[in-house]
């Protein structure tokens, strides 16, 4: 049986509370939270961490990566390699990009159901609209990865027992390249040309799970369509799972995925769960979770990464992060654009967060070192990734004069638990409220963008309780 | 293998320095122009009598070009060096043991950095291109680290911390009061210090260094001929520098209230200048003090104060004016800024004032002691370059 092996998902650390929209703008808005993705993230960031999450819940090595997003941080150049590389997966693993619209996510998820071996749908998104839009408050950011297996690779926890597609052509949303806001047809005639496909949809998926509605236990329903997704709901009656809008947003792509593993983390065995995705066509299909998922526990909940958020994200400063607003730069230069043959030499350092460690005094160098700080032996060193490895803060410093687009920076120096120190950047954190001995996690993000080229490397944040 | 030192083989017969401070009239070449010719006035020799010149810059141009073409040098040897913020002194460093090599008979040592120029705050460089992984802190950010590190270790607050960075600020301000070549002429009240707008961690501006232009020169000779100069040359006794492995921010055991290289320059200087009790046998010191904290670490690095007690010989006036060693008597980085090039032979220049009893009436250092110290840093906590230099009056 091949189906879902594990999960994970990320939702940033910031919220937006839709309230103050309205306070600044005088309309737009409107009640709860949208998630926030940080100055120092975007979709591949966010996708790193999702299969980060996957992966730390299983203990697996994916054979293929399938990254979609409707936000892709690079055209042209292929994002899953970064992802590939921050998850220090060897050399053949097929990692590639689908991507530009939501449905983008559909061809994500069946690539790597569809593709033999352990394979990761990973799925981000980051939504932005024109200040006092609807997309602006109702958008949300945050990733989803689902890995796919066979029985022999995993216990399989989930699978499908029943899909059917439905494809329309017709405008819904749309947008140019390189253009910061959809723009949306009269809703009402989406709704109509949705809701036909739907049912169609629906119907196939339910017969070939053999299946009536009214033997669905669960139903999830994702699109960017509000009024359509709205309208279908009324199918699942209480058996609707949560949309999360209220108090993230709808992440776009990432939203079926996300709500998926939602459902997931409190799936009992045996349950049917119809998850129907409604983005130029529909899409359902007929989950049933196995007994497995009772041992199953993913690395972090999607409900405690909505708890451990901040609401207290000022709107200026999600204007800021947006490129709605420039702030007046630092009197300082602009940052330097890492160079390829650098960034290519140092990979595992720089994307997987690999040191070294010296054989003869195990002292750990953070970067690499091809001679020992400790006793001087030369090339006689192992890797060793820190990534998942928590630290605790020896010291810190705010800089209040470094480039930021969002200052002041938070520095801190950190030693790894079992040995390594570190001196990083420091993100998700109130610059008040570091303290020495404070514990951190790594978590890879995008330090800076300099000249069309975005600097990924890693930094601390506070570690999740 | 070991090092030698030269002490007493070299010897400064003249110097000059420009004053520091924002040179909107004019440029690095001027500013070259005015050190070198102040420089020859004082040891009263020619360009032409110079066989050889060593300077120091760190962005403000590449080549020994940077100095032959506007001194309009005829075809002499010029090495253009670098060392991060200790480029002045290696500049000097260098040039004397040219001399005491043998190699050549009269040299000059000078350094220059024009950072007016670039409209930026605190200083900026330009680096070979990288992965993208290196620290992008400041300057201010990295040597912060110092002071919340000192203060814990030592069982200070936050208050009597701050007074004690606060103190050093007024005290080397209160010295730059008293010289006309400082950038920064005023004394600055304690409250001012104080209040100032935070730039990185606990440091707030006037924890800070000036950014400023400058050059300053020396001429250097060997010892034996130093009288056909001046009746009063300064005798090299010791010229270390240390190079570290720059291991702080990975090397669990570093807790950022040290400088390891400034302690093992240090160490190797007074080995070679003679030196045991630098407190009781030095008259005064330039040292770099580019942050307050940065100053308050010296003074234990370089053997002023005994571990853990600098904060308390910082407020009680140990290293004023006045004090037991005066430190920065001329005003220091504080109120000089930093010219990168020029800031190591800056500190020399007052050393060469001070000990020969021609600085100005007000802040001339009443000792009998004939020794001088200059300490020049470049780099950050953990990963630093330093240099010493002991000079004195007196040959033995």
């Amino acid at each position: 049986m091949r189906g879902i092996i594990g999960y994970g998902t990320y939702v940033p650390y910031y919220r937006l509370d839709r309230a103050r929209i309205t306070a600044a703008m005088g309309a737009g808005g409107g009640k709860g939270h949208r998630s926030v993705a940080g100055y120092d993230e975007d979709t591949t960031t966010m996708g790193v961490e999702a299969a980060r999450n996957a992966l730390r819940g299983s203990s697996v090595t994916p054979s293929s990566i399938w990254f979609a997003t409707a936000n892709p941080a690079y055209l042209d150049k292929t994002n899953a390699t970064a992802i590939q590389a921050a998850l220090d997966l060897p050399q053949e693993t097929w990692a590639v990009d689908a991507g530009g619209s939501a449905r983008s996510a559909e061809a994500a998820i069946s690539g790597a159901r569809g593709t033999p071996g352990i394979s990761m749908a990973v799925v981000s998104d980051l939504r932005t609209g024109n200040p006092t839009s609807n997309d602006e408050s109702g958008g949300g950011d945050a990733a989803a990865a689902l890995l796919f297996g066979d029985d022999e690779d995993a216990p399989v926890i989930a699978h499908a027992i029943g899909r059917a597609a439905a494809t329309g052509e017709f405008l819904d949303r749309y947008r140019l390249p390189g253009e910061n806001a959809s723009k949306i047809w009269e809703e009402r005639f989406g709704e109509q040309a949705y809701l036909t496909l739907a049912e169609d949809a629906i119907e196939r998926a339910l017969k070939e799970a053999d299946l009536g509605l009214e033997d669905i236990d669960r139903v999830v329903i994702a699109g960017l369509h509000a009024r359509a997704v709205r309208s279908l709901s009324r199918i699942a009656g209480d058996k609707l799972v949560d949309d999360l809008a209220g108090r993230i947003g709808n992440p776009g792509a990432a939203q079926l995925p996300l709500l998926v593993a939602s459902a997931l983390d409190t799936a009992a065995p045996g349950e049917t769960i119809l998850c129907v995705h409604l983005a130029d066509g529909a899409n359902a299909s007929v989950l049933r979770t196995t007994d497995a998922i009772a041992e199953y526990t993913p690395f972090s909940s999607v409900e405690s990464q909505i708890e451990n958020g901040s609401d207290n994200l000022d709107y200026n400063l999600y204007l800021t992060w947006r490129g709605f607003l420039d702030r007046e730069s630092p009197r300082r230069p602009d940052p330097d654009r890492p160079g390829a043959p650098p960034a290519f030499r140092s990979e595992d350092w720089k994307y997987a967060f690999v040191g070294s460690r010296d054989r003869s005094s195990g002292a750990i160098h953070l970067p690499p070192m091809r001679v020992s700080m400790d006793g001087g032996a030369v090339d006689d060193m192992e890797r060793i990734r820190m990534a998942d490895t928590p630290a605790t803060i020896a010291t810190f410093t705010v800089d209040y004069l470094a480039f930021s687009l969002s200052p002041p920076t938070v520095a801190v120096v950190i030693d790894f638990d079992g040995g390594g120190r570190f001196q990083a950047e420091m993100t998700d954190v109130d610059p008040n409220e570091v303290k020495i001995g404070d514990r951190v996690e790594m978590t890879f993000r995008r330090l800076f963008t300099a000249q069309g080229i975005h600097n990924y490397f890693w930094k601390a944040r506070p570690l999740a309780e | 293998m070991a090092s030698h030192g030269i002490k007493d083989q070299v010897a400064i017969v003249g110097m000059g320095c420009t004053p520091f401070g924002e040179h909107w009239d004019k440029g690095a070449d001027d500013l070259l122009v005015d050190a070198a010719h102040e420089a020859y006035a004082s040891a009263g020799v020619n360009q032409d009598d110079i066989d050889a010149f060593w300077l120091g810059t760190m962005g403000s141009g590449v080549s020994g070009l940077t100095l032959s073409k506007p001194l309009q040098i005829d075809y002499k040897p010029v090495s253009r060096l670098e060392n991060m913020c200790a480029t002045g002194s290696e500049a000097f460093r260098n040039a004397c043991y040219a001399v005491a090599s043998g190699a050549y008979d009269v040299v000059m040592a000078i350094g220059v950095e024009k950072l007016k120029d670039s409209g930026y705050s605190g200083l900026t460089g330009s680096r070979p291109p990288s992965d993208g992984t290196d620290s992008s802190l400041t300057a201010p950010a990295t040597f912060s680290l110092l002071a919340p590190a000192y203060a814990h270790k030592n069982g200070l607050d936050d208050e009597t911390m701050k007074e004690v960075l606060t103190r050093i600020a007024w005290k080397n301000h209160k010295n730059g009061a008293l010289n006309p070549r400082a950038q920064f002429r005023k004394e600055v009240a304690k409250e001012t210090i104080a209040g100032s707008p935070l730039v990185a961690g606990p440091l707030g501006i006037f924890d800070c260094s000036g950014v400023s232009d400058g050059s300053a020169a020396a001429v250097i000779v060997r010892a034996e001929d130093a009288h056909r100069y001046t009746d009063n040359p300064l005798y090299v006794k010791a010229l270390s520098f240390s190079s570290g492995p720059a291991t702080g921010a990975l090397d669990p055991s570093y807790d950022y209230t040290t400088f390891r290289e400034v302690r093992a320059s240090a160490e190797e200087a007074y080995k070679q200048a003679g030196i045991d009790d630098p407190r009781s046998q030095i008259a005064m010191a330039e040292v770099h003090d580019c942050f307050t904290p940065t100053e308050l670490v010296l003074m234990e690095d370089l053997g002023f104060a005994d571990e853990g007690t600098a904060w308390k010989e910082a407020l009680n006036g140990s290293f004023d004016l006045d004090g037991d060693l005066p430190v920065n008597p001329d005003g220091g980085l504080k109120s000089f800024g930093h010219p990168i090039g020029a800031s190591g032979l800056r500190m020399l220049f007052e050393c060469w004032l001070q000990l020969r009893g021609e600085a100005p009436p007000e802040r001339q250092i009443d000792s009998d002691k004939t020794l001088g110290l200059t300490h020049n840093l470049g780099g950050q906590p953990g990963a630093c370059v330093s240099f010493v230099s002991v000079v004195g009056s007196e040959i033995g």
